[in-house]
């Protein structure tokens, strides 16, 4: 008799459970707004441990990866000096173009481009769940990191913040499948929408039908979603497949490798954008 | 004290999937929903559900996602896993092997429905993915029994080794 009571409680609480979960869902649904104080909360305790539990882990990964897998070594040191000469190649270039850039926006009378506001940050832990392609960095709201900041590294774009705590944050890869970036093909100035496979790639959403893409063209934020400034390298175009008359599935491969973020950069300035000259003609006014 | 033990354990998991996945490329298996089900095995449907609840929640908070939509699925699963241990034998570890597959793939299909039906993803061919998943925590879950089983006997061997030291000192 009792045993059968239980079993019934036990049924019931897994009702109002069930029950709670889809008020929850239908609330944040409903309401789209920040992050809640609870969840804040739990997240500024748990990550604090997960700083710790990362460094453990880190010194077994920092063991294998100092001893054990040091194979090829010395052909990848000799690849990298090739490719680090063609870059020093490169930076000239674009440092010679910048400045003719610069005496022109002089010339024009406008602001200069403004510089971004970076803070760096480590990555103390990876995804929690399959589910989610997310990261944890060890600065928050306390070093100045807020809701929708873009993160990138040297290679190229990342993520977003999308939950900061105290002093940590956690950052939203754009190859979630639930992550967006408005996005540009650099060679044909033509916009579409990164979204994340899960899978470590992207898609290229709402291009339009005459648009010319193809493998290997470069695709950059195109700063016009109100979290990526524009310009930033996101990815290359790895495949475009043929998918009915009017439809094409462009597959791009992230220029970020994703399976060893170690250090981070937040921009923690807006975008920097073109602005009128600070002194406007004065207008004649007719008395 | 098992309360504490269970927290502690899906407190665990969800550090140790954290510390190991070590990028955002994420990891083929999920150590808090094996946690769960091993919980609700053991302990019961009632800690099943609880356990569920508490580490999907942590989850979805922990991931920036929407709360609830891992949690769903992993109440349903710590529960179903804690009738499975009352109702039937799952001590083989084939049984057991099962009960984790189904689990997970009952945790994907209710994370993955929810999200679609909330326009949050777009899942195009998650097959490979879900089974994947599925056999690595399968995998992981029988290992994980394994040790839970090896541990007494591990502890009662090195208390012999402790004590023939002790006795041999004496003489």
């Amino acid at each position: 008799m009792a045993r059968a009571d239980a079993g019934r409680r036990t049924r019931s609480l897994l009702v109002a459970v069930v029950l709670g979960h889809v008020l929850l869902i239908s609330a944040q649904v409903a309401t789209p707004g920040g992050p809640s104080l609870l969840r804040t909360t739990v997240v500024a305790v748990v990550t604090e441990f997960q700083e710790f539990s990362w460094l453990v882990a880190g010194a077994f990964h920092s063991v294998w990866d100092g001893y054990a897998s040091l194979r090829g070594v010395r052909d990848e040191n000799a690849r990298l000096a090739s490719e680090n000469t063609d870059l020093r190649v490169q930076l000239q270039q674009a440092r010679a173009d910048a400045a003719g850039a610069g005496d022109m926006r002089a010339l024009l009378g406008l602001r200069p481009h403004l510089p971004w506001t970076t803070t760096g940050a480590e990555v103390v832990a990876g995804s929690l769940s399959p589910d989610y392609r997310a990261i944890t960095i060890d600065k928050g709201l306390g070093d100045g990191v807020r809701r929708d900041m873009p993160v990138i590294n040297s290679a190229g774009v990342l993520g977003r913040v999308a939950l900061p705590a105290g002093n940590t944050a956690t950052v939203q890869l754009i190859i979630d499948r639930s992550a967006a970036v408005a996005v540009r093909i650099d060679r044909s100035r033509t916009e579409g929408i990164a979204l994340g496979n899960g899978d470590g790639t992207l898609r290229l959403e709402y291009l339009s039908a005459t648009a010319e893409v193809a493998e290997g063209d470069t695709v950059v934020t195109a700063g016009i979603d109100g979290i990526y400034p524009q310009g930033l390298g996101v990815g290359r175009v790895e495949r475009v497949e043929r998918a009915g008359p009017a439809y094409r599935r462009v597959v791009v491969r992230p220029f970020a490798d994703f399976s060893r973020l170690e250090t981070v950069l937040v921009l923690v300035a807006p975008a920097p954008v073109w602005a009128p000259p600070l002194t406007a003609p004065e207008r004649k006014v007719d008395r | 004290m098992t309360a504490l033990r269970m927290a502690a354990l899906v407190v665990a998991a969800v550090l140790l999937q954290g510390a190991f996945s070590r990028s955002g490329g994420g990891a083929p298996g999920d150590l808090v929903l094996v946690a769960v089900v091993a919980v609700g095995l053991l302990h019961g449907r009632l800690a099943g559900l609880l356990t569920g609840t508490a580490a999907g929640l942590l989850q979805d908070a922990l991931g920036g996602g929407m709360l609830g939509v891992s949690g769903l699925g992993k109440c349903v699963a710590g529960y179903l896993a804690g009738v499975a241990g009352t109702q039937f034998i799952v001590t083989q570890w084939m049984s057991r092997g099962f009960l984790f597959l189904g689990a997970s793939l009952l945790n994907s299909a209710s994370f993955m429905g929810l999200s679609m039906l909330l326009g949050l993803r777009r899942y195009d061919n998650p097959i490979l993915e879900v089974v994947t998943q599925a056999a690595v925590n399968a995998a992981v879950g029988v290992l994980l029994f394994y040790a839970i089983e090896f541990m007494p006997t591990i502890r009662e061997q090195w208390n012999a080794v402790l004590e023939r030291r002790r006795k041999r000192r004496y003489h």
